[in-house]
């Protein structure tokens, strides 16, 4: 070792790991900037050209309209859900009934309903032409059109019924990691029962009620499919029609307004998640359940479980049911007339329809390998990055979460148009390599938050174990480190790959002609009446989830090792809903 | 530096251990904007010695053994294994094995899994690392545990897992990090025994950290006493305990009444000193401490012992050397009764043998220091 080496060394005070992180985070950042940050700057700098006309009449014009009725159907998204979120929670963390047990297992269904398919399936059940109007109106002699959800109130049951998990999850949560012994204090210094839902549970639920309205906020901001199925003019919707005219740079500004309103609810999530505590400290008394005596309630509580999950259940029966009609049969009877298998054997004997299937699978399993390398860097950069600019990192990894898909779909086709320095001169429009650039993007946050929280659990003194007995960086890393975090990994990224395959909003701004993915595809055959042949992808999408989620549950497991940390903090992150609607 | 282990690895697969001394030369980390953790740190430790870092916590005890482990880079000074300076060497070429406070193993490996770790890294052959995660297991009395999953062993076996996994790769230095904090009382006990047998028969130089002042007087060869970053003392068990250089040692070893007192004279062998108001004790001189640089009007501390001292209540007489109280408190153990004693204003502790005859609170009480256990301490 030189004297300079060994001067510098002294001077900077820094260890060899320290030093390994900050060589590994050179390849990350430039990946980040070239992906993420640039692509947002060359839409930026394209909603300029022409002098900022495109955001002089913002306000005034259509998008400004578009803008106040994105605005308008989330703050009615998050009071609908926050009321169903809520009430479920409630109910089932508190309260012990009989149908408790099957109410709690759909609670959560809507969240294995593909964005795609949810839109669709609310589609056929409850507007105009649905099979809920039609039924009521084939019976009870009801106006279909007055029984049924079209337009904005569509898109709004179609919100409700799809996001309040985000409540639910929030809400659940709080409420059974609290302390049983506080609610008994409370009533033992003479509080009534009103008064102490007031007084104790409300403060603790605030938090919960605080990050699933802003997620919810978020999330209905971006909603894409949902007002594409119903026609109403949000500002996705926006978005899209004006990049169809070819009014690039009035669609490139609609998308910097609505990327600048979405980081600043990302940020504001971030500080409020930081600030407040979610659990109570004490280990204290677990809760106990009110059983619900008597016949009548009882009965009463059966059969309201009974409706919920059926109507929880209903737009994946829907599209499972709608899987097996025969194309083109079903005009204006209730249910679809005619049965066959054959969509499902069309798919796989005809090449061109299995077609779109191979092109999302590889696509997806593309997008998912970039996920992995970066997110699986990035999580260990930013933990282990010590000194100024850990935040920034840490944003700019999550910026693509908070940014409707939509959005990411017009900066990636904005960035990659031309050679330039900023894209290292690649041009991915009309290649196939825009579709997994796309999907890497998207969920990038996913893989890496679950390699986040997979890291946090691991002890830091494993790797200096490992290092003491004689093992450089790189070894402790490959023979620590990530086997203690492969399922973490494994979890995150079978995540990406299904959402990847059924990704849809960024898939409908980008793809190249031929190479059409499978979300796009059900909206053509859908667009050209063959519902049966939709369905039948859309339920492959369906199972295909399932399977994931449970693999992916199993993963998530502890598996009981000590030397991996105990949970340290009490601040539970809420889980990573995709905003892949 | 890579090549020194290298052949110190090959010498040591023959088998015998390799004794190493460590030196900590003026060492010190800084950190920008607080306190230094570790200011100037010069220690010297001999082979084959179990030596001690003691002090409360945030003395710099964990910090100075992280610098020698390589996990943290000094500020300042040099650290030498022997005649190598490994100052700036990665923590996998210096060739310690340490035990972490919570063991650190690893979860995902088995027992053997854990014991070879070390191994694998050195590229020892296949039967030799058989024969030595053998040894090492038998070593600590965990034969037969090979197969084991970590998470199948109690909190006594996985600190026995993290010792074998450290003395397999036989390491230059043993490097301990509190690894008895974690076991009940009695099993700390059981272990600190058994870790100092192992020690000694494998001839380990060896750097303990604890803020448990029972468990180095009792496993050490010498303990170095810290607080705030700086050394107050480095004598060995005996010595800290029954000649303490500073007040804080004297106070942090068992209990200890530290008075401000006043050189009045310095005979041939003693120095004489006023405790207060106009008690006369002496301090023995010995070379190298406190007492040894002692001039006549210079303020300076005596500690006492609460054993030191022995009680006569409701005297008639009170001699030049004995300091009158009033009993506060009289606590009955068994073994020895403890008062606590109001001297003007100060609160002294006194401990006598059970079976002598006992004060209450509120009784005036004539304490004599005995002659020969007053010692002189650096303020």
């Amino acid at each position: 070792m030189t004297l300079m080496q060994r001067l510098s060394q002294r001077r900077s005070g820094l260890t060899s790991s320290d030093r390994f992180v900050y060589w590994i985070s050179v390849p990350l950042i430039l990946v980040l900037l070239v992906y993420i940050v640039f692509p947002m700057l060359a839409t930026a700098i394209t909603s300029a050209e022409g002098g900022g006309e495109a955001y002089g009449g913002f306000i005034s014009g259509s998008s400004g309209k578009a803008l106040g009725l994105s605005v308008g159907i989330s703050l009615v998204s998050v009071f609908t859900t926050c009321v169903i979120g809520t009430g479920l929670a409630v109910l089932l963390t508190r309260f012990d009934f009989p149908g408790r047990q099957v109410l709690r297992i759909f609670a959560l269904l809507p969240m294995a309903l593909p964005p795609l398919i949810g839109a669709v399936s609310f589609y056929f059940l409850y507007a105009e032409s649905g099979i809920i109007p039609r039924f009521l109106a084939a019976y009870f002699g009801a106006d279909a059109a007055a029984v049924s959800a079209n337009g904005v109130a569509g898109v709004i049951l179609v919100h409700s019924l799809t996001m309040y998990p985000y409540f639910y999850l929030a809400v659940s949560s709080a409420l059974s990691g609290s302390d049983a012994s506080l609610e008994e204090a409370s009533l033992n210094l003479g509080a009534s029962r009103c008064r102490m839902w007031r007084t104790v549970i409300l403060p603790m639920l605030t938090p919960a009620l605080v990050s699933g309205a802003l997620l919810t906020f978020m999330v209905s901001m971006a909603s894409f499919t949902a007002p594409q199925f119903y026609n109403v003019q949000t500002l996705t919707m926006q978005i899209v029609a004006s990049r169809t005219s070819g009014a690039y740079s009035t669609a490139a500004a609609q998308s910097v307004v609505l990327s600048v309103v979405s980081i600043l609810f990302l940020l504001i999530m971030r500080w409020y998640q930081n600030r407040r505590v979610y659990r109570s400290l004490s280990k204290g008394t677990p809760q106990s359940l009110t059983v619900i005596q008597g016949f009548i309630p009882r009965s009463v509580a059966a059969i309201g479980s009974l409706i919920i999950v059926v109507i929880l259940m209903a737009p994946a029966a829907t599209i499972a049911l709608l899987a097996f009609t025969v194309d083109g049969s079903w005009t204006i009877q209730i249910l679809p007339p005619e049965y066959t298998l054959g969509n499902f054997a069309k798919i796989f004997a005809d090449p061109e329809s299995l077609h779109p299937i191979l092109v999302s699978t590889q696509m997806a399993l593309l997008g998912m390998v970039g996920c992995v390398l970066v997110g699986v860097l990035a999580a260990f950069v930013v933990t282990r990055w010590s000194g100024p600019g850990k935040g920034l990192l840490d944003v700019m990894v999550m910026i693509p979460w908070a940014l409707p898909g939509t959005v990411i779909g017009v900066n990636l086709v904005t960035a990659f148009a031309s050679p330039t320095p900023f894209n290292l001169g690649q041009v991915l429009i009309g290649s196939l390599w825009i579709l997994p650039v796309a999907y890497f993007v998207r969920f990038l946050p996913l893989v890496f938050r679950s390699a986040n929280a997979a890291l946090a659990q691991i002890d830091p003194s494993l790797e200096e174990a490992a290092r003491n007995l004689g093992a450089d960086t790189l070894r402790a890393i490959r023979t620590i480190t990530v086997p203690l975090m492969s399922r973490g990994i494994l979890a995150g990224a079978l995540m990406a790959f299904i959402q990847g395959f059924g990704e849809y909003v960024a898939s409908v701004v980008i793809y190249p002609a031929q190479f059409a993915p499978v979300s796009v595809e059900i909206y053509n055959r859908i667009y050209s009446n063959e519902f049966g042949t939709a369905a039948a992808y859309g339920t492959l999408q369906m199972v295909l989830i399932v399977i994931v989620l449970i693999i992916a549950q199993r993963l998530e497991k502890p598996r009981g090792q000590r030397g991996l940390r105990q949970k340290v903090a009490t601040r539970t992150a809420l889980p990573l809903p995709v905003m892949n609607t | 530096m890579g090549d020194t282990f290298a052949h110190r690895t090959a010498t040591n697969d023959a088998g015998g251990a390799e004794m190493t001394r460590v030196l900590l030369d003026n060492i010190s980390k800084t950190y920008p904007g607080v306190a230094p953790s570790v200011a100037g740190l010069t220690l010297n430790i001999a082979e084959g010695e179990l030596f001690t870092l003691l002090g409360p916590s945030g003395c710099g005890k964990s910090t100075t053994l992280r610098m020698v482990a390589g996990f943290v880079q000094p500020t300042g000074g040099r650290i030498l294994f022997d005649d190598t300076d490994v100052t700036n060497a990665a923590p996998n070429r210096r060739n310690t094995g340490m035990v972490f406070q919570n063991y650190a193993l690893f979860p995902h490996l088995t027992v053997a899994g854990n014991v070879s770790y070390g191994l694998n890294a050195r590229k020892v052959t296949a039967a030799q690392k058989h024969s030595r995660i053998d040894t090492a297991l038998s070593q600590v009395g965990l034969d037969g545990y090979g197969d084991r999953r970590i998470d199948m062993l109690s909190g006594g076996q996985q600190q026995r897992v993290a010792l074998a996994r450290a003395l397999v790769i036989r390491p230059s230095v043993l490097l301990l990090d509190e690894p008895l904090s974690n076991l009940d009382a009695k099993l700390r006990e059981e272990t600190r025994t058994e870790i100092r047998a192992t020690q000694k028969e494998a001839g380990i130089t060896c750097l303990y950290v604890t803020h448990d002042q029972a468990e180095a007087m009792s496993m050490s060869d010498r303990i170095a006493v810290l607080e705030a970053g700086e050394v107050h003392q480095v004598a060995s068990p005996r010595d800290v305990y029954h000649r303490p250089a500073t007040a804080f040692v004297a106070r942090f070893i068992g209990r200890s009444n530290v008075f401000t007192s006043e050189v009045v004279a310095i005979e041939s062998h003693t120095v004489v000193v006023r405790l207060g108001e106009g008690t006369i004790v002496k301090a023995p001189i010995v070379a190298d401490t406190a007492s040894a640089s002692a001039t006549v009007g210079m303020t300076t501390a005596v500690s006492l012992r609460p054993e030191a001292i022995s009680l006569t209540v409701n005297p008639v007489t009170v001699g030049s050397h004995e300091l009158t109280g009033r009993v506060l408190t009289a606590e009955f153990t068994g073994a020895v009764n403890i008062y606590e004693v109001d001297w003007h204003g100060q609160t002294l502790v006194v401990s006598v043998p059970g079976a002598l005859d006992r004060a209450d609170p509120g009784d005036t009480v004539a304490m004599a220091p005995a002659q020969g256990l007053v010692w002189m301490v650096h303020p």
